[in-house]
């Protein structure tokens, strides 16, 4: 079995009436890169909040590492773990390599090593310029390098891609596939689905509060059995293809920008394929369209 | 287990930011220039210029102090923790490996230390510009005046440090320092004062100077004045303050406990 780092026991959080986080049971193993979305308001932030001790649970328990967070020696675990909050607040009047000394002395990690990190991120031109001047990429890879301070086990990453450019998020996920090699735990939450899917181990969707869902993407599809979509391109009719399909069971086919677009069950896709074959040269492109992250994520929210 | 490197890199940022800014610079020319203003030009209005007396100095010098020391701290502090909540920098230290004690005394000690360092040097050197007409006896009146002061500041700012724990925006936290300041530093005597002359002065006379320790501006005039001869006898203080709580030891002391219970109030709120 798989050495388990966060452990979280019936963990509910209530804000007066409101059941922000209502009786969730969460098992995340060391070294994984889990996935933690929903919608605004589904309690994500508050059980990161909750993960990272800076709220306590209304009920149940979160261990990591072994050691409960609201416990005094949470602290040194604290010295491994790394976060990155969805909406950072660094000191303006600091410069860049200054607030990585100043947060790496609290952390007791070496100060000497502030400048690699910002090299990391790409940051070493404005180590000596004001967090004042930075922009919101700017100040983001700056929160990412403060959350790798002391070369942490664990990392908390809330939003972590906000304000990125493309090129910066893809340094950023290679950066995170390097730490991953290296058996870093990540856990992160995103709105952009299509950023995560690929790389993330396993996923929770939470909804009101509660785990909706837990699992791989490819579990999680699985779960929901969404069809698919076979988009054929080249010189085939909709009856031609419907024929050859004949006796699976298709849902619809659609004519799309000169393609067709077949949609049929997950379970159909390996026979809808040997039938296509026997269309011959007719049939001049073929992509095999899964049910994306997101189309999981609305199909489990119906 | 507090440990000391969390709080003195929390504190040294909070000095080095009041440096950086000249925060520091700023409130030390304004007491030195006070200071000065009082004691060469104090009598200007009796047709006097040119220093008279240190006692005369400190006397003039502690109604100034009353007002302004108790405001500056309270600005100086008010926002320290309810500011980095409102930004969200409170969650990025609070999951640093610190406890919310060490955070707030090292965010208490870095204000007082700017705080003190700011009175010293202000007041020092108008000290030292006085120098040359001052005896062993006014220096050592003169420097307990300053140790006065920087515990008067630090008092206010205790509390305003409480007051930055308890409010849930800056703009409560400003409003709550105002008011704080405006009881202690202008209606408490009034409100006591009122007290006893409408009750002729029958009902609490007794009271009255136990009272003033619950005031630490009051402590602190009180300090000043009872360690000036001339002046005690020109409040008239000696006729109705006991002797027994003339002490200046016990006066400090007093000023502690004024400086320990807002923080203690602070932390409990805090860690909840």
């Amino acid at each position: 079995m798989a050495n388990i780092i966060i452990e979280g026991r019936v963990v509910s959080r209530h804000f007066g009436a409101i059941r922000a986080v209502d009786g969730v049971d969460l098992d995340i193993r060391a070294g994984e890169l889990f996935g933690l979305i929903g919608h605004n308001g589904a309690g994500k932030s508050t059980l990161f909040k909750m993960m990272l001790g800076l709220l306590s649970p209304t009920s149940g328990e979160i261990r990591i590492a072994g050691e409960s967070v609201s416990g005094r020696n949470f602290r040194n675990v604290r010295r491994k773990i790394g976060y990155l909050p969805e909406n950072l607040a660094l000191y303006d009047n600091l410069t860049g390599l200054e607030t990585l000394h100043f947060f790496a002395r609290l952390k007791a990690a070496d100060v000497r090593q502030c400048v690699a990190g910002l090299e990391r991120v790409g940051l070493a031109h404005a180590a000596n310029r004001r967090v004042r001047e930075y922009s919101k990429g700017m100040r983001q890879r700056l929160g990412f390098a403060h959350a790798l301070l002391g070369e942490p086990r664990l990392l908390f990453l809330d939003e972590p891609t906000n304000g990125l450019d493309p090129e910066a998020i893809r340094e950023f996920f290679a950066i995170l596939r390097g730490l991953q090699s290296e058996g870093v735990t990540m856990i992160l939450t995103s709105h952009i689905l299509a950023d995560i899917q690929e790389r993330v181990d396993r996923l929770a969707i939470m909804k009101n509060g509660k785990i909706q869902s837990c699992g791989s993407v490819q579990a999680l599809r699985e779960t929901v059995n969404l069809p698919l979509i076979l988009e054929i391109g080249g010189f085939v009719s909709a009856s031609q293809v419907a024929h050859a399909l004949d006796g699976l069971p298709v849902i619809s086919i659609e004519a799309r920008h000169d393609r067709l677009w077949v949609k049929l069950p997950p379970e159909a896709k390996m026979p809808a394929l040997a039938k296509l074959m026997t269309m011959g040269d007719a049939m001049q492109d073929l992509h095999v369209r899964e049910p994306s992250l997101e189309d999981v994520f609305f199909g489990l929210a119906e | 287990m507090i440990e000391l490197r969390q709080i003195s890199t929390i504190a040294g940022k909070e000095f080095r930011d009041r440096i950086r800014n000249r925060w520091v610079l700023a409130i030390a020319v304004v007491f030195a220039a006070f200071a000065l203003v009082i004691a060469y030009f104090g009598a200007a209005q009796q047709g006097t210029v040119g220093f008279r007396s240190i006692e005369i100095t400190i006397a003039s010098l502690v109604s100034l102090v009353i007002y302004l020391i108790p405001l500056i701290a309270l600005i100086l502090g008010f926002d320290v923790i309810v500011g980095e909540r409102e930004r969200g920098s409170l969650d990025l230290l609070l999951t640093m490996p610190i406890t919310r004690l060490e955070l707030l005394l090292g965010k208490y000690l870095g204000l007082s230390a700017a705080l003190t360092l700011s009175t010293v040097a202000g007041f020092g050197l108008a000290g030292i510009a006085m120098a040359n007409q001052l005896d062993a006896n006014a220096l050592m009146h003169y420097s307990g005046f300053i140790l006065s002061s920087v515990l008067l500041g630090m008092t206010f700012l205790s509390l305003a440090v409480m007051i930055s724990v308890f409010a849930t925006d800056r703009a409560g936290a400003s409003g709550l320092a105002i008011a704080t300041w405006f009881f202690f530093v202008l209606v408490f005597d009034l409100l006591l004062l009122g007290a006893l002359v409408a009750t002729g002065g029958h009902y609490g006379g007794q009271v009255f100077p136990y009272l003033l320790l619950l005031n630490p501006a009051d402590v602190f005039r009180v300090l000043n004045i009872f360690s000036l001869e001339d002046v005690r006898t020109l409040y008239g203080m000696a006729t109705v303050f006991p002797e027994e709580l003339a002490s200046p030891g016990l006066l400090g002391v007093i000023m502690l406990l004024w400086i320990v219970a807002p923080l203690s109030v602070a932390f409990w709120r805090f860690k909840r």
